[in-house]
């Protein structure tokens, strides 16, 4: 039996299927192809819209910014990281999704990821490039963020590598390369597809030019399929480390709150959780208004939300240790930032966290939950607000009342805070409208490829 | 205008008389005519009126283009014309980086304050006390070092006015030669002059001269706050100015008395009675020191007992004391609780312990009665004579501020005057509300005001003259014990100022004198001395003229004489009372324009750009009040709306309010600042009364406080120990909790030196002179009230203040925090572009250049001393602050950390010093900013790898500890631990 024999076999004892019946090749090339060959819709339009008006909103945001200074935001000494870190760790969480399907599942062998590792990788895509902006802005001096890269430069100095700043470059650089690649190298047979398929000379001319000549030989196949499964292999470890780096950006300092160990599984648990829900909250609508029910099915939503469900606890487990680990430590600031989580001024946020990350999401253990897509949207949307509120907590309750009681403070954001949050949704939700508009959303090939699987494996 | 005739024999006199190097540029300048002043100093005389409404920026620009451009033509000689004489030894001449300094005095409410002024190419930039001068000895208080600033200030007047309209200088010398023209005839009948506070031995001379030529001219001296030696007239017969030894003062109390930290000598007496209680000293003989006073002050917090007592209960108490001690004093009846009779009983059976070896002081916002029962304590004990001593008033004024303000409204009230000269003093701002002086003043037909603002008072004269800073102009001034300094110009002025000698003269018979030439004839009569010259360089040198200290006379005090107990049957609306202090930054308002001490955070409440009313947590418990509620305080007709701020350890019943916010005519800075207590005060009653009434409003008012936490909890941030423990258990328990540290790493050697900093916080009172020392020292930028509410404070050091003990009464504790310099930094790892670092002798590091602005080092420091510019917060664009700057410190640009650099300007210069003679920096050849101004010495700084440097000593001190060292950051400062000298007599409260 043959390794894709075996994914049939999988496929198939699975139970249900994967793709609803009755899809040809045809039929799958056809409802895949013509979102991207159709003139946009309304719908499309009145959406990218709204996205690109959120956009501007951010532009001008950042303008303010670079022409007054950091300062327009609520941050101060000693809650001197505020929204700029807390959304940059978020947007990253959120790209784990991708890569994790993308690579992970591939590995594993997990046949369900087919219909929706496209999108979401383009998820992750968009979410990094929302969260690489934070690292730079948010910087005292935007202009000169490249004094981080290792650059041969007149001053003589490399950047201080002792520094997890400097880790984070790295992580999220690399991060983003090979989650583009990925990415690319995916999308290559589709655009074939669409330009062989493209009847308006121009779009023709891109899809040409886009999709490298690829022409489907045999040869391009074996080399495409080797290159596919290398990248999985080296995005792998990164789905581990980036969030783990990220996390050492609180582990190696000293204050209570972020130094400590538990951070990098838990920030890992935590992205995936995170990631899962964005792909949720974007899937669960797109497949309904562009009747792609057929290829992410009931069976998908399932699958997802049993994902959710096991790191949502394994990010429970994680807040638990916090507590647990502050009362065995002994330590009285330890102990300090604990009941300042809990009953402090910023207590509401933290039952909050609690509510939305580890009490709501307990519906999924109901199969009716996990396969009601309204309910599933709904439960999609909280967890992404409760893992937004676990950065807040982390960055900003730690920091507010830390060790010497006369340097405490209050955090407020301010306007412009929300302005450059809001605005990224902007920047994300557009590169996502033209996304859909302009690229398959669902691998075609790889459908098509599960099709004809599914359709010829009674012959054997 | 034609050139007046050159009289030969007129230049040829002048000339004879010219002293020094006096360069003449023509021979009209050498005649010296009034004709060529005239023409000289109004050479433009229609100079541009756009000055005096503000431009638009079209006008501003233009306005300012020209003024660079004039600017560039002279050049930068800004030296004064006159020889001004620097400090200790110094090149021959300027040497560019090499600033020079020279001796000179401030004086503020008549006294006073020796000053050595660094001068950059002619440019003072940084104050420090001058160590010959005995009201300062090498310290400063925070007004001083915040006074370049001042000198600076932009809002600063500048041009002669007539009725708000620019002239000039000898426009006004004709205005005054009709005055003194009109006045003669009647011998000054309708004159009146009203001046500030002074001792100014010249200006006597200058006011007798004048007395000499208006016979019935009246002189009124009037200062919103101080005066309290002429209270002693009551017992002694006279007025008398007591000056206090502290030196062997084994006992102290304080009436309500803030002698630390305010009012003339309070340096002096801050560094007595901090040298008999540093923890290196002879700790056994650790004075005690027991205060009563309604609001916590510096001197309550560093008390070994203190008791809030309201304002008014304060005669009462003294009364109690004088019988306890055996001075035959009516009793005020019932006034007194049951636990202050104990407490004073206890205090008293300590002071009479102590014969001879106590002092008890009242304060100035006490009533004659107190200050007599004070004399009368002090001499019952035996300390007259030993502890205090009374000299002849040091001031020119020896009537009680407010019966002279009240003699002179009434005066103008009744149309006697026709003349009104003010100088140096803003009273239709700072007089008691009471007093109707702004409209008795508006009856004066003219009225003649000099000023460094055109202030409140300024705007109801018809003329008004920029008055010179005193680091522009020359002077005199004495000391609180009397000695006088030479006030010595540092600089040209930088308008067209004159200076109080100046503006007088001009109402005698030789108009236009310089303030130098002034000052040098009077100190040419009084020297007696042959070699003049050398009298005047030597005093001009050293920055006193010896000999000048006023002498000693007996007094007795007359304990019958003090007034008795007012009677307590007054009806008044309520029992609460209000009480009036000078605020402790920016004092009666004259310093309200002045950014660093708005922003310098009041040494208790850590309040900053506004006043507040401060009540106590049961008074705000019972009117249902909190912090930043705003009510209307009424009392006695009159009302103002105020925030509250509950103040730990205040009296119960008893509103403090600080006189000096709410100016209604003053620069950019000051403007509309907080509420003008002055409003409430009232003439009979200028300090506390009761029968106030506050209602709150249901509206809240943001106060801008530096620090709004001061419980320590389980945290081990400041320690302190009593003497008696201290005594008992040599062996202390100071370096618990201290592990050796533990890591893979081996530690750095230093070879060289290792700087270091040692705090002995007992001895610290808060005052914050060294906040702004480290402001001006270091181009620390003001970024006003609302970026302090958002806590983006720029103060390098500042000055934590914690409570331990019940909220009624707590003991307070002030800790200095600033970059501690770890060995293992948690800011220096963090950082991806190598912007912090370590050097080689031990300081951590702050490359500007380098900074992009991550910040993380501020989230790592668990001292968060780390200071960032989250906007531009250096004014960049103000062309007058261009000259204050230290130009050896980089004035930072947006985006970057900054933090205490262990003043590295100042170890970089004295290791080059060093090394030129191929030497070792050798120990106090550095001090730091925050070092040099401290009064009461409580920092050291110098190299822990010298083992017999002070710091290495005190380091190894057995009450020494780092704060956090659990952290194992390694601080490379100290503090000591705090050493209280309680009573075991004295019973609980």
């Amino acid at each position: 039996m043959s390794v894709d024999d075996q994914r049939t076999t999988v496929a198939r004892q699975s139970g249900e299927p994967l793709v609803a019946p009755g899809h040809d090749l045809e039929s799958v090339n056809e409802q895949i192809n013509r979102i991207v060959l159709r003139p946009a819709g309304s719908g499309w339009l009145f959406g990218f819209t709204v996205a690109f008006l959120l956009l501007i909103g951010l532009m001008f945001a950042i303008l303010a910014l670079m022409t007054r200074g950091t300062g327009i935001w609520g941050i101060n000494i000693p809650v001197a990281w505020g929204f700029a870190i807390i959304n940059f760790v978020w947007w990253i969480g959120i790209g784990h999704a991708g890569t994790l399907i993308s690579a992970i599942l591939l590995l594993l062998k997990q046949q369900w990821r087919t219909s929706i590792n496209r999108f979401a990788e383009a998820m992750t895509l968009f979410a990094v490039a929302c969260a690489a902006l934070f690292p730079i802005l948010h910087l005292g001096r935007p202009w000169v963020f490249y004094w981080l890269l290792p650059y041969p430069n007149s001053m003589q100095l490399w950047p201080q590598p002792r520094s997890p700043l400097i880790w984070d470059v790295f992580a999220v650089t690399t991060y983003g390369t090979v989650s583009f690649l990925f990415w690319y190298v995916g999308l290559i047979p589709d655009l074939a597809t669409l330009r062989d398929r493209a009847v308006k000379p121009l779009k023709r001319k891109f899809y040409g030019i886009v999709s490298l000549g690829w022409r489907g030989s045999a040869m391009h196949w074996r080399r495409y399929e080797m290159l596919y499964l290398l990248l999985a292999g080296v995005s792998t470890p990164l789905v581990v480390s980036v969030h783990s780096i990220v996390s050492f950006d609180f582990a190696v300092s000293v204050l209570p709150g972020w130094h400590t160990t538990i951070f990098p599984p838990y920030f890992v648990a935590g992205a995936i959780y995170s990631g899962f829900a964005m792909v949720l909250t974007l899937t669960i609508p797109i497949r309904k208004i562009y009747h792609l029910e057929d290829f992410i099915t009931m069976r998908h939503l399932d699958t997802m939300a049993k994902v959710m469900l096991g790191t949502g606890w394994i990010v429970a487990y994680g807040y638990l240790m916090e507590l647990f680990v502050a009362w065995y430590s002994g330590s009285y600031f330890e102990q300090f930032l604990v009941r300042n989580r809990l009953f402090g001024p910023f207590g509401p946020a933290y039952w909050g966290l609690i509510l939305t990350n580890v009490a709501l999401p307990q519906a999924l253990w109901s199969r009716r939950v996990r396969r009601n897509p309204v309910l599933l949207w709904c439960l999609s949307l909280v967890i992404n607000t409760g893992m937004w509120l676990e950065r807040f907590i982390i960055v900003i309750v730690s920091l507010h009342r830390d060790f010497l009681p006369s340097s405490w403070g209050m955090y407020y954001p301010t306007a412009w805070d929300w302005a450059t949050y809001l605005g990224t949704f902007g920047l994300f939700f557009t590169l996502l409208f033209l996304f859909i508009r302009f690229l398959p959303m669902i691998s075609n090939f790889e459908m098509r490829e599960l099709v004809h699987r599914t359709s010829t494996e009674g012959e054997h | 205008m034609k050139p007046s005739r050159i009289d030969p024999e007129a230049i040829r006199s002048r000339l004879r008389q010219a002293q020094g190097r006096d360069y003449w540029k023509t021979l009209e300048e050498l005649t010296n005519t009034e004709e060529f002043q005239r023409w000289a100093e109004d050479e433009f005389p229609h100079r541009s009126i756009e000055w005096l409404r503000s431009p638009n920026r079209r006008e501003a620009l233009r306005l300012m283009a020209a003024s660079f451009a004039l600017a560039g033509l002279t050049g930068c000689t800004v030296q004064p014309q006159e020889q001004i004489v620097p400090y200790v030894r110094q090149p021959e001449q300027l040497v560019p980086g090499r600033p020079l300094f020279f001796a000179t005095a401030m004086p503020i409410c008549g006294y006073g304050l020796g000053l050595l002024v660094e001068s950059h190419e002619g440019r003072p930039t940084k104050v420090e006390g001058n160590p010959a001068h005995p009201g300062s000895l090498g310290a400063t208080d925070a007004f001083a070092q915040a006074s370049v600033l001042t000198l600076y200030d932009p809002d600063r007047s500048r041009a002669v006015t007539f009725r708000n309209r620019i002239t000039t200088w000898p426009r006004f010398l004709t205005e005054a030669a009709g005055i003194r023209e009109r006045q003669s005839a009647t011998g000054g009948a309708g004159l009146r002059f009203l001046l500030g506070a002074t001792s100014s031995p010249t200006l006597a001379e200058e006011i007798r001269e004048l007395q000499a030529a208006y016979p019935k001219a009246l002189w009124h001296f009037y200062e919103p706050v101080g005066g309290a030696g002429a209270r002693s007239a009551a017992v002694f017969g006279r007025r008398l100015h007591p000056i206090f030894d502290l030196t062997a003062v084994d006992v102290i109390l304080s009436l309500d008395a803030d002698f630390l930290a305010s009012g003339p000598g309070c340096l002096v007496y801050s560094r007595q009675f901090a040298d008999r209680r540093r923890v290196t000293g002879d700790i056994k003989n650790m004075n005690r020191l027991y205060v009563a006073e309604p609001a916590l002050t510096s001197t309550g917090s560093v008390a070994d007992h203190r008791l809030p007592i309201r304002a008014v209960d304060v005669e009462p108490l003294a009364r109690a004391l004088a019988r306890e001690v055996g001075a035959a004093v009516e009793e005020a009846p019932g006034k007194l609780g049951d636990a202050q009779r104990a407490w004073i009983k206890a205090a008293a059976a300590d002071l009479q312990r102590a014969r001879g070896r106590s002092l008890v002081v009242a304060g100035e916002g006490q009533p004659p009665a107190v200050h007599a029962l004070a004399y009368v304590i002090n001499e019952a004990l035996g300390n007259a004579g030993r502890t205090v001593r009374y000299t002849e008033p040091v001031l020119l004024n020896t009537e009680d501020y407010m019966q002279s303000l009240g003699a002179l409204a009434e005066a103008m009230r009744q149309g006697q005057v026709d003349t009104l000269v003010i100088a140096g003093t803003n009273p239709v701002y700072t007089a008691p509300a009471d007093l109707g002086f702004a409209e008795a003043m508006a009856l004066v037909p003219t009225r003649i005001h000099l000023g460094l603002y055109r202030d409140e008072t300024a705007e109801l004269c018809q003329w008004h003259i920029p008055e010179t800073h005193f680091l522009e102009s020359w002077g005199d001034v004495r000391a609180y014990d009397g000695t006088v300094s030479i006030i010595q110009p540092l600089i040209k002025p930088l308008y067209d100022g004159r200076s109080i000698y100046e503006f007088l003269a001009a109402f005698t018979t030789a108009p236009d004198r310089r303030g130098y030439d002034m000052i040098r004839a009077y100190w040419r009569k009084q020297s007696g001395s042959t070699d003049f010259e050398t009298f005047w360089r030597t005093v001009l040198h050293n920055g006193v003229v010896p000999n000048t200290q006023a002498s000693s006379v007996a007094a007795a005090a007359n304990a019958g004489a003090i007034p008795p107990p007012a009677p307590s049957a007054e009806i008044v609306a309520t029992n609460v009372e209000i009480v009036f202090r000078p605020d402790p930054t920016v004092w009666d308002g004259r310093f309200a324009n002045n950014g660093w001490l708005q922003e310098l955070p009041k040494p208790i409440s850590k309040l900053t750009w506004d006043n507040a009313a401060l009540i106590s947590p049961a008074t705000a418990k019972a009117l249902g009040l909190r912090d930043e509620d705003v009510v209307e305080v009424s009392y006695r007709g009159r009302s103002v709306r105020a925030p509250v701020l509950v103040m730990p350890g205040h009296a119960d019943d008893s509103v403090t309010v600080h006189l000096g916010y709410g100016r209604r005519r003053a620069g950019s800075v000051a403007q509309g600042r907080g509420f003008d207590a002055y409003q409430l005060r009232t003439f009979d009653r200028p300090w506390f009364g009761e029968g106030v009434e506050i209602r709150k409003l249901g509206e809240t008012y943001s106060l801008a406080r530096t620090q709004g936490h001061h419980e320590m909890g389980r945290r081990d941030l400041v320690r302190s120990v009593t003497l008696k423990e201290l005594l008992k258990n040599s062996a202390s328990t100071a370096h618990e909790g201290q592990h050796p540290a533990l890591s893979l790493y081996p530690e750095y050697a230093y070879f060289g030196y290792a700087w270091g900093m040692v705090i002995d916080q007992g001895i610290c009172t808060g005052c914050s002179a060294c906040v702004v020392a480290c402001q001006a020292e270091n181009n620390i930028p003001v970024v006003g009230k609302a970026q302090v509410l958002r806590s983006r404070e720029m103060h390098w050091l500042r000055i934590d203040v914690y409570y331990r003990g019940e909220p009624e009464n707590p003991d307070v504790y002030h800790q200095p925090m600033l970059c501690q310099h770890c060995e293992r930094a948690p800011c220096e790892p963090v950082c991806p572009v190598a912007a912090t670092v370590h050097s080689a002798d031990g300081l951590n590091q702050m490359v500007y250049n380098r900074c992009v602005g991550t910040r993380y080092c501020s989230n790592n420091c668990p001292y968060k001393v780390r200071r960032f510019n989250f906007f531009l917060y250096s004014d960049w664009y103000t062309p007058s602050l261009y000259a204050m700057r230290n130009p050896n410190v980089t004035v930072r640009s947006r985006g970057v950390m900054e933090k205490c650099t262990f003043c590295v300007q100042r170890i970089e210069s004295a290791k080059i010093q060093a090394s030129k003679m191929n030497r070792r920096v050798e120990e106090g050849e550095i001090v730091t900013a925050c070092q040099a101004a401290c009064p009461t010495r409580a920092i050291h700084f110098g190299d822990l790898n010298n083992p017999n440097s002070a710091v290495a000593q005190m380091r190894r001190h057995q009450l020494g500890y780092q704060v956090l060292a659990e952290l194992d950051t390694q601080p490379r400062i100290s503090y000591l631990e705090v050493v209280r000298n309680p009573n075991s007599e004295m019973p609980e409260a």
